[in-house]
C-alpha cells in the first residue's frame, strides 16, 4: 500500500474542514448544517489519524474514537433542537428562530 | 432633687413620641391631655428643681447631670450631660411655666383644627423638648442639636397650615434665613475645638480665657461667628426678615417659639459664652449697637403696622435688640431680666391677640377692630397688664424694671455708652406709642366688627396667670433706688459677671427720664391715635409722610433690597444654568455609552449563521496571529 505523506493527509482534512464550514455557514436548513457539522468533526479526526499515522502511535485513533461518540452526543443534542424548532415554527429555516436579535 | 433634672426636657420628648406615635388613633382629648400634660409636669418638675436650687445651691454654683457619652472619636466626646446653673434655671422655670401656659391655650384655641390638632401638640411638644436641650446642654454639641431641633420646629409650626403655599413659603423663609446664621455658628463651634480641643462649655471657657488674648483675631473670629448664629435666631439685623412672616403660624405658636423662648436662644447663647465676647471688646460693641439699631428701626417698623400680629412681630424684634444692648454692653443680668419679662409680656400680649382674632373670625387689621373695650373686659385688661408693662409704666410692671436695668447698663457702659442710651431711650418712646396706638385701635373707638367668643377657662387662665406674672414679676430684682432687692442679680452673678454699678443718684435721673418718656409716649399715642388721628391722617398725606410710611410698613425695605441682591441673582444664575454646566459632561459620557450600545446591539442578530460566521472569524484571527507573529 503507497504511503501517504502526512502534507496530503492534512490538505485533505482542511479541504473537508473547509467543505463543513462553508456548510455551516451557508445552509438554512438545520438539518444540513447539523450534516455539516459531522463533515467538521470528521476533519478533525482525519487530522488526527494522519497525525498518528505519521508518528507511529496509537493516540491519533484513540482521539478518533472520542470524536466520534462526541459527534454522537452531538447529533443527539441537534437533532431534539431540530425537533423542537420544527414544532415552535413549522419550519426547519434556522433563521426564523431570530427572536434573540439586540 | 436636683438628680430629677433629666426630667425636664424628657417629659415633653415624650409627649412628642406618644403623639407621634399614635396619631391618629387619639381622640382630642386624648391628645390635648398628653400635649398639655407633659409640659405641664415638665414645669411641675423644674419649678421644684429650680427652687431647690436657689434653696441650697450645689457646690460651685452649677449641678452637671451626665447620662451617658453621646460620641467618642479621636478627642472628640461630647456627652449627653446636662449642665445646670442659675442662668439656666431661670431659663428652664420660664420656658416651661410660660410653654405650659401656652400649651393650656393652644387645646382651646386649636379646636377649630381637625387633622391637625395632635400634630401641632407634638410639634409644641418637641419644640419645648428641644428649646429645654438647649438651654440645659452641658456642651455646644448638644446645645447645637437643640438649636437645630427649635429651628425645624420652627419650620413645621410656622408652616403648620400647609395648604395655603404663602404658609410654606414664609416657613422656608425662616427656616433659610435663620440658616444663614446656623451655618456661621457651625463654623464657631469648628473653630473653637479645634483651637481649644473640647466644645464642653464650662472647660472651653476657661481654657479660652487662659490661651487666648484679649482681642486677638482668633477670639474675635470666634466670638463673631458665634455672634452670626445669635443674630440669625434672635432675628435682628441684618437677619431680622424672617420673623415678621412667621407670623403665618398658628397664634399659639408665635407666642411661644416667636416671642417667649426660640428668638430669645441668641441672647442665651451670648450669655452663655460671656466669656469669648468679654474677651473680644469689638464683637461685644457690635452686639450692642446691633442691638440698639435693630430695636428702633423695628419700633419705627411697629408703628405702621396694620396686621396686629405683626405689629406684635415686630415689637418682639425691638425687645431681642434691648436684650442685645444689654449683653452688648456687658449688663448680663439685665439682658436674663428683661428676657423673662418679655416672656411674660409678650406671651400675653400675643394670646391675647389669639383670642381677639379667634372672637374676630381672624381679623388681623387693627384698623378693623376696635371698642373691643366693652365687648372682651377679660382680654382688655390682660392685654393692658401686657402692654404697660411693655411700655414699660413706671414702678408697676415687671417690663419697666427690666428696661430701666438695661438702659442704665447702657449708660455705664465705656464703648459709645451715651448714644447706646439714647437710643435706647428712643426706642422706649417708640415702644409705649406703637403699644397704645394697638391698645386704642384695638378696644377703644367704635365697634367696627363684633366679638363672638366665649372665653373659656382654658383661654382666660394662661392670660390671667400671663397678666399677673407680667405685673410683678419685675419686682424679683429692684435697683438700688427702689428697695435696692436685686434678688435676680444677685442669683445670677454665680454664672455671670457683674454689672457696673451706677451712683444712686445717676440711676434716679436715669429713671425719671425712661418713666418720663414712657409716659410721654403713652400721651402722644392718645394724643394721635384717640384725640385727634386727623393730625395722623395729615402728617401720613404729606409725600415725605407718605413715603417714610411705606418704607416703614415694608420693614425698611429690607426684604426688596435681599430680594434684588440675593434672591433674584440666584435665581437668574439657576435659571441660566438650568442644564447644568458640569452635568454636560457626564451627560457626554453616558451618550458614548449609549452609542457604542448601540453598534453592538445591531451585532446581535438572532441568526446561528452569523454567530457561527463570527467564531469563524475569530478562529481565522486567532490563528493568524499565532501563525504570522
Amino acid at each position: 500500500m503507497a504511503s501517504i505523506s502526512m502534507g496530503q493527509g492534512l490538505l485533505v482534512a482542511g479541504l473537508l474542514f473547509a467543505i463543513g464550514l462553508i456548510g455551516v455557514l451557508a445552509r438554512r436548513n438545520i438539518i444540513f448544517i447539523l450534516l455539516s457539522l459531522e463533515v467538521m468533526a470528521n476533519a478533525a479526526g482525519m487530522a488526527f489519524v494522519v497525525a498518528g499515522y505519521r508518528w507511529g502511535q496509537a493516540d491519533g485513533q484513540i482521539i478518533f474514537l472520542l470524536i466520534l461518540t462526541m459527534a454522537a452526543a452531538e447529533v443527539s443534542v441537534g437533532l431534539a433542537l431540530a425537533l423542537q424548532l420544527y414544532r415552535r415554527f413549522k419550519t426547519l429555516d434556522v433563521d426564523a428562530a431570530s427572536r434573540m436579535r439586540g | 432633687m436636683l438628680h430629677l433634672l433629666f426630667l425636664v426636657p424628657l417629659l415633653p420628648l415624650a409627649g412628642f413620641v406618644l403623639l407621634t406615635a399614635l396619631s391618629g388613633r387619639l381622640s382630642r382629648a386624648q391628645a390635648a391631655t398628653i400635649g398639655v400634660g407633659s409640659v405641664g409636669l415638665s414645669a411641675l418638675v423644674a419649678v421644684p428643681v429650680g427652687f431647690s436650687f436657689v434653696i441650697s445651691p450645689p457646690s460651685g454654683d452649677a449641678f452637671t447631670q451626665t447620662l451617658w457619652t453621646w460620641i467618642d472619636v479621636a478627642g472628640f466626646k461630647p456627652q449627653i450631660a446636662f449642665y445646670l446653673d442659675s442662668l439656666s434655671v431661670i431659663m428652664i422655670m420660664v420656658v416651661t411655666v410660660v410653654g405650659f401656659l401656652i400649651h393650656l391655650y393652644s387645646a382651646d384655641y386649636m379646636r377649630e383644627e381637625e387633622e391637625g390638632y395632635g400634630r401641632f401638640f407634638a410639634y409644641m411638644n418637641l419644640f419645648v423638648a428641644s428649646m429645654l436641650t438647649l438651654v440645659l446642654a452641658d456642651n455646644l454639641v448638644l446645645l447645637y442639636l437643640g438649636w437645630e431641633g427649635v429651628g425645624i420646629c420652627s419650620y413645621l409650626l410656622i408652616g403648620f397650615w400647609y395648604n395655603d403655599p404663602a404658609n410654606g413659603r414664609a416657613a422656608r423663609k425662616a427656616f433659610i434665613v435663620t440658616r444663614v446664621g446656623d451655618t456661621a455658628m457651625l463654623v464657631g463651634l469648628l473653630l473653637l475645638f479645634t483651637h481649644l480641643g473640647t466644645l464642653q462649655i464650662q472647660p472651653l471657657m476657661q481654657r479660652a480665657s487662659e490661651q487666648w488674648v484679649v482681642g486677638s483675631s482668633i477670639t474675635m473670629a470666634a466670638a463673631g461667628l458665634i455672634m452670626g448664629g445669635a443674630l440669625g435666631k434672635s432675628a435682628q439685623l441684618p437677619l431680622q426678615v424672617w420673623l415678621p412672616d412667621a407670623m403665618a403660624g398658628p397664634t399659639p405658636t408665635s407666642a411661644l417659639i416667636h416671642a417667649a423662648t426660640m428668638v430669645t436662644a441668641g441672647v442665651y447663647l451670648i450669655a452663655r459664652t460671656h466669656v469669648l465676647f468679654e474677651m473680644a471688646p469689638v464683637i461685644q460693641t457690635t452686639v450692642a449697637a446691633v442691638g440698639a439699631g435693630t430695636l428702633v428701626l423695628a419700633g419705627f417698623t411697629a408703628l405702621t403696622q396694620r396686621d396686629i400680629k405683626r405689629c406684635l412681630a415686630y415689637s418682639t424684634i425691638s425687645q431681642i435688640g434691648y436684650m442685645f444692648l444689654a449683653v452688648g454692653v456687658g449688663a448680663w443680668s439685665a439682658a436674663i431680666f428683661h428676657f423673662m419679662t418679655h416672656a411674660f409680656f409678650k406671651a400675653l400680649l400675643f394670646m391675647g391677640a389669639g383670642t381677639i382674632i379667634l372672637g374676630l373670625h381672624h381679623e388681623q387689621d387693627m384698623f378693623k377692630m376696635g371698642g373691643l373695650r366693652r365687648q372682651a373686659p377679660l382680654v382688655f385688661w390682660t392685654f393692658l397688664a401686657g402692654s404697660v408693662s411693655l411700655a414699660a409704666l413706671p414702678l408697676v410692671t415687671a417690663g419697666f424694671y427690666s428696661k430701666d436695668a438695661i438702659l442704665a447698663g447702657a449708660w455705664a457702659s465705656d464703648a459709645g455708652g451715651r448714644w447706646l442710651w439714647a437710643a435706647g431711650l428712643a426706642g422706649a418712646l417708640l415702644t409705649s406709642l406703637y403699644t397704645f396706638r394697638m391698645v386704642f385701635l384695638t378696644f377703644f373707638g367704635e365697634v367696627r366688627t363684633p366679638f363672638h367668643l366665649k372665653v373659656g377657662i382654658r383661654l382666660w387662665l394662661p392670660l390671667v396667670a400671663l397678666a399677673f406674672l407680667a405685673i410683678v414679676g419685675g419686682f424679683t430684682d429692684l435697683p438700688q433706688t427702689l428697695g435696692n432687692q436685686p434678688w435676680l442679680s444677685d442669683f445670677l452673678h454665680t454664672s455671670l459677671p457683674a454689672t457696673e454699678e451706677l451712683a444712686t443718684g445717676t440711676v434716679l435721673n436715669l429713671q425719671i427720664v425712661a418713666a418720663l418718656v414712657s409716659l410721654g409716649g403713652i400721651a402722644l399715642a392718645y394724643l394721635f391715635f384717640m384725640r385727634s388721628p386727623q393730625l395722623v391722617e395729615s402728617v401720613v398725606r404729606t409725600p415725605v409722610g407718605k413715603a417714610l410710611h411705606q418704607f416703614w410698613f415694608a420693614g425698611w425695605g429690607f426684604d426688596w433690597l435681599y430680594d434684588r441682591l440675593l434672591v433674584r441673582p440666584f435665581v437668574w444664575v439657576a435659571r441660566a444654568n438650568r442644564n447644568d454646566v458640569f452635568d454636560q459632561i457626564y451627560a457626554f459620557i453616558a451618550w458614548t455609552a449609549r452609542i457604542a450600545n448601540g453598534i453592538l446591539s445591531d451585532t446581535q442578530t438572532g441568526k446561528l449563521r452569523w454567530y457561527a460566521a463570527g467564531v469563524a472569524f475569530g478562529g481565522i484571527v486567532a490563528v493568524a496571529i499565532v501563525v504570522l507573529i
